[in-house]
């Protein structure tokens, strides 16, 4: 166990999370008071010692479902055939996933295809959860094709179990024949021992369900759905484990947290997934940056004003004075190039400089690709910011010729349109990678802009190792800016913005 | 090190986790498992449970229910921006003691002194209280996610050695570890060594089951069928793409409406004119209402 325990802290570690020895300690200790053959339990355990905050929860849930893929009460059902299958019995493993119930390894393998979709049935209707184990284990034997050795995720697997289900046809008949049996008032009549049962409903006056209740009854087996999936998942993960090894398997499915995800190559899921994240990212550094104010809002002492107000208690100088500092909020134009491949960091970063918009006396934000508008005021109008930052990509006007990014055009444009409006207080914020298509940079509006401004600073999503090459004339506005960061990722976009303020 | 055996020797307060989900569920706190494992861990190891989740999960309740449930006296510091160590450890009672080195003019100063910075005028505030009960306590740090870093700093100091030393006094130290549980709503990163000296729970939204047990048992009057749809309802409600998802106090000020109201069953129409218990954003309402009321595609196939 306790090798098991230190290679599972190593991979947590190397997927970012900060484990102390003290904590890596805790678990140990913490483990030595439940039963090891609890799985759950084991798992609480660690998250408990391990784990202290919950961005970082789904890293180690998907660590932790590798590491101890193998323990289990669902793993035992397998019988004698399964209890081998710990690493060196791979092949063995693998090779019961590829017959059609001829690898003859345990008596599971001899059911029909009715015989599995009957059990299938059964088991949702149920929510037997022993009965879904059984499903789950039977489905990925019979269709997911799993051979050893080969590099493939385990969605390529999971994809090729779930066709061969057609759950959406046995949701259709399980919400049918409860609805059936429940307006012929034979409900809550089957159902064997401890099976979960489903919602209570009654049939109305009129004999039938409201639209409200068939709802209900749908999402209830829709959640059923849900578990049967996730435990092909687990099952599927315990072949790949067999297969390839804790350690290997782990380092696959290893992905970045949310605050290290690039913004530039970030899946429909790390987007989501980044999405929730920058909501409590405001909030913290909203709270963060308010405190650092209502700290330097005491200025330095002020003498004279002590020792004035110092007679009204006889000369004692008992209330310190102070100097009021210069009220000094910055005024913010954003102007962020939205094409294609920059996209998702303009959002974030529209998201994020709006959700702190109290910290700055006033922001505006200017769009383009090769056209450009200002959306400043959909950010008034919307009752959210993630609703104003969706609309904006839908209402803006920034497509010139041909919708390609034309920084130069963009940027003229909006010399001549809000320059005028650019002075000593405000701080110009460039987004985007400065890849124009060849055009010409028009550099001389940075220049402008910078004699002007009290800051005028670019932000680019791109390495830095990649600044100057290709289209990308990053290097042109560099020199009048105040300075050029590096913005990657939700972590580098926090701190500049902190830095900002 | 301290003088007290942080880890073994004192009498384990409870035998086993599904116990202490047993005794939280008579004072009518509804755990699972995880939940009442950390709590069961805590209690093994010595160590302050920090309680990180959404509004109205059940944070602060846990604390209180853990001390009805070891018959404890709770004892809740209320943390807030600018809570120092006066208001959160103790302070001399300055007033008192002006008085009496008034009363006391003639004697000499260190007989005054020796006096005056006695218990008697002390002003014990929670965490000393805690440090020094001579019975069994349940300390509450509440929000802790809002007092400044120094002050989070003079908490681990307790929390790390459970003593306190007082220059004047001497030191306390506790003559059994409470246990502990700091709340945070997440507002602030708190330092890595509170966390790394915490056990963390992270507390979220109930399951279905569980949130009809909270329900029947906080709701009066209601009957089984409402508790069932309340919390399906609520589930269902969850699984959307909402700005804020309902809490438990917003599911229990819902079913108490509904009873109020004299509702058995909640259709559509009672949904929609209720649904503002529930949800806080007009948008969100309105989403919730089409959804609630739409019979989606797998239900409206004539699957018989
Ligand atoms: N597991 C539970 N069992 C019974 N009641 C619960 C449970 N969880 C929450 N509640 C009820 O929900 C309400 C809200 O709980 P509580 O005030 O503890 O939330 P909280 O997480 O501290 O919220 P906040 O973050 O707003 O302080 C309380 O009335 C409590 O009775
Ligand atoms: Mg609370």
């Amino acid at each position: 166990m306790l090798d098991v325990l230190t290679g599972f802290v190593a991979e947590l570690r190397r997927s970012g999370l900060p484990v102390s020895v003290t904590e890596a300690a805790d678990a140990a200790d913490a483990i030595g008071h439940l039963p090891l053959e609890d799985r759950q339990a084991i798992k609480y355990a660690l998250g408990a010692t391990l784990v202290k905050s919950s961005a970082h929860w789904r890293a180690f849930d998907t660590a932790f479902e590798v590491y101890f893929s193998l323990r289990g009460p669902q793993f035992d059902l397998v019988g004698p055939a399964g209890a081998e299958q710990d690493g060196e019995a791979a092949p063995e493993g693998a090779e019961r996933g590829r017959g059609e119930g001829d690898a003859g390894a345990g008596g599971l393998e001899m059911v029909s295809p009715e015989e599995l979709a009957a059990m299938l049935y059964r088991a949702l209707r149920d929510a037997d959860q022993s009965m879904l184990g059984a499903v789950a284990r039977l489905a990925v034997a019979r269709f997911a094709g799993m051979e050893p050795g080969r590099p493939v995720g385990g969605t390529y697997y999971l994809y090729r179990t779930l066709r061969n289900l057609d759950l959406e046809g046995v949701l259709a008949r399980l919400v049918g024949e409860a609805r059936a049996r429940i307006e012929a008032g034979t409900a809550g009549e089957d159902g064997p021992d401890g099976a979960r049962p489903g919602p209570i409903l009654r049939a109305g006056a009129l004999g039938r369900l409201t639209a409200l209740e068939e709802r209900l009854l749908e999402d209830e087996y829709r959640f059923r759905i849900e578990e049967l999936r996730r435990e092909i998942e687990a099952e599927i993960r315990r072949r790949l484990v067999a297969d390839r090894g804790a350690e290997a398997l782990a380092k696959s499915l290893r992905k970045p947290l949310p605050e290290d995800v690039d913004f530039m190559h970030a899946t429909r899921d790390e987007l989501v997934m980044m999405r929730r994240a920058i909501q409590p990212l405001t909030r913290k550094l909203q709270a963060r940056l308010a405190r650092k104010r209502r700290h330097l809002r005491r200025g330095s002492l002020d003498f004279r004003a002590t020792v004035r107000h110092s007679l009204s208690y006889g000369g004692v100088p008992a209330e310190p004075r102070f100097r009021h500092p210069r009220p000094s909020k910055p005024e913010i134009f954003v102007v962020a190039d939205i094409s294609g491949s920059v996209a998702a960091f303009a959002r974030f970063t529209l998201h994020l400089v709006h959700a702190i918009s109290s910290q700055f006396s006033k922001v505006r934000s200017f769009v383009f690709i090769d056209g450009i508008d200002e959306v400043t005021e959909i950010f008034e109008r919307s009752e959210t910011v993630t609703e104003a930052v969706h609309r904006v990509n839908q209402e803006a006007d920034v497509v010139w010729v041909d919708g390609h990014s034309d920084y130069g055009h963009a940027l003229s444009v909006f010399f001549q349109r809000w320059g005028g409006e650019v002075g000593p207080k405000t701080s110009v914020l460039l987004l985007g990678d400065a890849r124009s298509n060849y055009h010409t940079p028009e550099s001389w509006v940075v220049k402008e802009l910078g004699q002007r401004a009290r800051h005028v600073y670019w932000l680019n999503p791109e390495p830095e190792a990649y600044w100057g090459s290709g289209d990308s004339i990053i290097d042109h506005y560099a020199q009048f800016c105040d300075g050029v960061y590096e913005c990657r990722n939700l972590r580098q976009l926090e701190s500049f913005v902190e830095h900002l303020v | 090190m301290s003088s007290l055996d942080l880890s073994s020797n004192a009498e384990p307060r409870f035998s086993s986790v599904a116990e202490v989900r047993r005794d939280l569920e008579r004072v009518g706190y509804f755990a699972d498992d995880g939940l009442a494992g950390v709590v069961y861990l805590a209690d093994r190891l010595g160590k302050p449970v920090l309680v990180e989740g959404p509004a109205g999960t059940g944070k602060t309740e846990l604390a209180k229910s853990v001390a009805a449930m070891t018959g404890a006296r709770l004892i809740r510091l209320q943390c807030y921006e600018g809570l120092d160590e006066s208001k959160a450890l103790y302070e001399w009672n300055y007033k008192k003691q002006l008085l009496r080195i008034q009363v006391e003019q003639g004697a000499g100063w260190e007989e005054v002194e020796e006096n005056i910075f006695s218990e008697d005028f002390l002003l014990t505030r929670p965490l000393l209280e805690a440090i020094s009960a001579p019975e069994p306590v349940v300390l509450l740090i509440d929000e802790v996610d809002r007092v400044e870093i120094e002050t989070e700093a003079l908490l681990l100091e307790v929390l790390s050695d459970y003593q306190v030393s007082i220059p004047e006094l001497g030191t306390v130290v506790a003559s059994q570890i409470p246990l502990v549980f700091l709340t945070s709503n997440n507002t602030r990163e708190l330092s890595e060594a509170l966390k790394r000296r915490c056990l963390f729970l992270h507390l979220d939204y109930p399951s279905v089951e569980r949130e009809r047990a909270i329900v029947l048992a906080k709701v009066p009057g209601i009957t089984d069928q409402l508790a069932d749809q309340v919390a399906r309802i609520v589930r269902s409600l969850r699984a959307l793409d909402l700005k804020k998802h309902p809490s438990i106090s917003e599911t229990l000020d819902w079913a108490r409406t509904l009873v109020l109201l004299g509702i058995e069953s909640v259709d559509e129409e009672t949904a929609r004119s209720t649904l503002h218990l529930l949800l806080k954003y007009r948008s969100d309402i309105e989403l919730a209402a089409k959804e609630l009321a739409a019979a989606t595609s797998a239900a409206a196939e004539p699957g018989r």
